[in-house]
């Protein structure tokens, strides 16, 4: 009970952050709530055992992801442009499809539910063999590092090449002053 | 006692969120996103003796670092503009 009351309280503040940041015109007030709006996502993963993704959350959605828009708002009008458009169109479309998404989610199993499809799969496997494979007692780890190390590779590699990409594009700003 | 915690910072946090909705100044949203920056902090602590899982207070010590990060990208922003009117 207690819990339920906890997560419904963190879900209504995330609406409203949600919707008070739609409205508001100045773009740094959007940045502002969009990083109190992480912050309560990553509570909501600690209330759900979800450590590792909150780790992920206040790191790169609170801290980088403001640097980012911070740095991005430089180059930025202080305010939005306000548009006037019919917008009845796309809401019946988001209407309609919010309302399809918590149709489906009734056929979702119960949470930490041990007899759901996605933990019949690898995951019994994983549990009974890390700590003999590995000598590690955290399977998330054991799994990203070891069984998937492969693929973990493989996106370190991809993320490399595309950061690479991103700087060789820009530039390091060291010539910013020729050009302008 | 835990449950009495837990509601006052949700309190805060609702007063909070409210100032940086309205706030007139950039300067007061900085203060009140860095203020529910610091409540997020004892909410997770709040919650991990709340549900008897002490564990997680790693997490917070976490959060106090990257709270700290984005507030200083922010000023440092605010510095540099000021010098370029200069």
């Amino acid at each position: 009970m207690a819990e339920f009351l906890i997560n419904g309280f963190l879900i209504f503040l995330l609406a409203i952050i949600a919707v008070v940041a739609i409205r508001s015109i100045k773009i740094f007030s959007t940045v502002m709530l969009a990083g109190a709006y992480s912050l309560i996502c990553a509570i909501i993963f600690v209330s759900l055992d979800a450590v590792d993704v909150a780790f992920t959350e206040a790191a790169v959605g609170a801290g980088l992801s403001t640097v980012l828009y911070i740095a991005a708002m430089r180059h930025l009008p202080k305010r939005e442009k306000v548009v006037n458009d019919n917008t009845i169109f796309a809401f019946i479309v988001c209407f309609g499809v919010g309302c399809l998404l918590i149709w489906a989610s009734f056929d979702l199993p119960v949470i930490g539910d041990p007899m759901a499809p996605i933990h019949q799969h690898v995951g019994p496997y994983y549990i009974s063999n890390t700590k003999p494979d590995m000598g590690i007692p955290n399977l998330v780890t054991g799994v990203l590092a070891s069984y998937r190390g492969y693929d973990t590779l493989g996106e370190t590699v991809v993320i490399f090449t595309a950061g690479l990409g991103v700087l060789l594009l820009l530039g390091d700003g060291k010539n910013r002053d020729k050009n302008e | 006692m835990f449950e009495l915690s837990l509601l006052i910072c949700g309190l805060a946090v609702i007063l909070c969120l409210w100032r940086v909705a309205l706030g007139p100044t950039a300067y007061d949203r900085i203060l009140a996103v860095n203020a529910v920056g610091s409540l997020v902090i004892i909410g997770i602590t709040l919650h991990g003796f709340f549900m008897g899982r002490p564990e997680f207070i790693d997490i917070a010590i976490l959060y106090a670092l990257i709270n700290f990060i984005g507030t200083i990208a922010i000023l440092k922003l605010f510095s540099e503009n000021k010098n370029k009117k200069n």
